[in-house]
């Protein structure tokens, strides 16, 4: 299911005094089973952007196409683009509206049309994808479960539909560190056993340096730079200006060496710096 | 698409009627409105278009923003001249059918038009030259000497105001919603009725989850900013009626009588 994007460009209201290009002239490409990490501040438009991969939004030129299938043509059968493209959106648990977890999750292959069998199997499987215990949980109302449950649920919903793509608008947003874990927890869970491929939009440069393989950077409605989180954060100070960051450690690193040490530049994670700094400690002792 | 509905309509600009005093504009288009309703002549109606027409060129509204707002009504408008040219006795011009169109039937449904034309242009002209807020805060002070037989002047403004503020993230959240709807294989443009009225509930329900909870947290912040209600209570703009607004007072009566003059 690789992912092209030519030339795309989006412009909000059109022919009024409020018009606004939101995307410019975006040239990507993804390939299949990739984790791609999308960042950029308020604005710089990643949610127009994931909004065009399954058809929310139509582009004002540009084409998109998804295995090969060109999805901004006439006549293309979105909700089979959509059942393709999960896309789960900013606070997803805003959008629960059902009476009891089963229905709400199963709102989704219902509307494809299956039958019940493969409804509740799917229900079933995408609930503990997500780690919420079916039996406990099917019957109770979404509403009654805390902030991070109801955002599992809702994701679930989404996977309910088995996508090949899964697109998650910054879905730790607003949620306590252990929420936020098991979250991250159940995308690369899924990106590693079902090779989802996964397009995650966060403004936490530390977690798209510890799961994406490739980072992509949005400013402006353009994509200023892309490649493995490595290269990306190597430009400190574009990032910066754009209102963006690299990983804390990097800054870590950076005063660490500025004071002596001689630690490898190249370093984005948690594990990796306590890795190379016990490293030159031991050396040191030694 | 949800985004294009402009309510309230208005269109931020710097001309001599957006600066004018809300409390005057009201009352402008309050007279205007009630000299559409004792014109009875054609000149009259010269008069108010040739009036109006200038009143836009003032405020610098493109006259495209004006016939937009017609469009709405352009129904009315049609059921209310053919109703009228069919349904007035008089002297029979033309058969249609078993219906004749009378020369009174068709010079009233003229009128009538004209009437509703003027009158929704008139309105707009207010609505996109004034901010909903300085609407709200005019009507508030205009409302302010009715308190004593128990209007609840202030109340009303803040719940118009609160209205106003929330109807844009209320579009934007429902556009949101529908999109997410639709991300899970929802179609709300096919179907039968009853399947189209079911299908707005994954809607409806968590719009109407969001408002109340939204609702809830715009209580407890203005609490938290100890508002108590409208007594004692300041506010950032004030309002100063100046020469112009005079003025504008002024050619207004002028066009009042001069229309009134023009009566049969």
């Amino acid at each position: 299911m690789p992912i092209k994007i030519k030339n795309l460009t989006f412009k909000y209201m059109t022919g009024t005094p409020f018009e606004k290009t939101a995307l410019d002239n975006v040239s990507l490409e993804i390939n299949d089973g990739e984790f791609i990490g999308l960042i950029g501040h308020t604005g710089s438009g990643k949610s127009t952007l994931i909004q065009h991969l399954n058809g929310l939004l139509k582009p004002t030129s540009g084409e998109i196409y998804i295995d090969d299938v060109c999805i901004t043509a006439k006549g293309v059968d979105l909700k089979k683009i959509r059942q393709l493209v999960g896309l789960v959106f900013q606070y997803p648990e805003h959008q629960l509206f059902e009476e009891t977890v089963y229905k709400d999750v199963a709102y989704g292959p219902r509307n494809l049309g299956l039958d019940e069998k493969e409804i509740e199997e799917r229900v079933k499987k995408a609930l503990e994808v997500v780690g919420i215990n079916y039996e406990k949980y099917k019957d109770k109302s979404p509403f009654d479960l805390s902030g991070g449950q109801k955002r599992r649920v809702a994701i679930a919903g989404v996977l309910a539909m088995q996508p090949k793509v899964l697109i998650l608008d910054e879905p730790t947003a607003g949620l306590d560190p252990k929420g936020r874990d098991e979250i991250l927890y159940n995308i690369k869970r899924l990106h590693e056993e079902y090779k989802i491929t996964v397009i995650l939009v966060s403004h936490s440069m530390d977690d798209v340096a510890e799961l994406a393989d490739r980072l992509i950077v949005m400013y402006k409605g353009k994509n200023i730079l892309q490649g493995t989180p490595k290269e990306v954060f190597k430009n400190v100070e574009t990032l910066e200006k754009i209102g963006l960051a690299v990983p804390q450690v990097k800054y870590l690193v950076n005063s660490l060496n500025r004071k002596g040490f001689n630690i490898n530049e190249d370093i984005i994670t948690v594990s990796e710096a306590r890795d190379a700094i016990l490293k030159i400690l031991r050396g040191e002792e030694k | 698409m949800i985004k294009d509905i402009t309510i309230g309509q208005y269109l931020p600009g710097d001309s001599v009627v957006h600066r004018l005093d809300p409390r005057i504009k009201i009352i402008l288009s309050t007279i205007y409105v009630i000299d559409l309703f004792l014109i009875n002549s054609f000149l009259g109606y010269l008069y108010v278009a040739i009036f109006t027409a200038l009143v836009i060129l003032i405020s610098k509204i493109p006259f495209k923003y004006i016939f937009k707002s017609l469009k709405p009504i352009l129904w009315i408008l049609i059921f209310t001249g053919v109703l009228n040219a069919f349904l007035t006795p008089g002297n029979v011009v033309a058969k249609v059918g078993p219906f004749s169109v009378t020369d009174k039937g068709l010079y009233l449904a003229a009128f009538m038009v004209i009437r509703i034309i003027f009158l929704i242009v008139g309105t707009s002209v207010l609505t996109l030259t004034t901010s909903p807020i300085a609407l709200t805060d005019g009507i508030e002070l205009l409302l302010n000497p009715f308190k004593k037989i128990g209007v609840p002047a202030h109340e009303l403004a803040m719940m118009m105001t609160i209205a106003l503020r929330f109807i844009p993230t209320l579009i934007d959240e429902t556009d949101k919603i529908i999109k997410a709807q639709k991300a899970r294989g929802a179609d709300f443009e096919s179907g039968n009725i009853i399947n189209r009225a079911k299908n707005l509930i994954p809607i409806l329900v968590p719009l109407f989850i969001n408002s109340f909870r939204r609702a809830d947290e715009l209580a407890l912040a203005m609490e938290a900013r100890c508002y108590r209600g409208g007594e004692g209570r300041t506010r950032m703009k004030q309002f100063n009626i100046n020469k112009n607004d005079y003025l504008a007072l002024t050619v207004m009566l002028l066009f009042v009588v001069i229309s009134i003059l023009s009566r049969r």
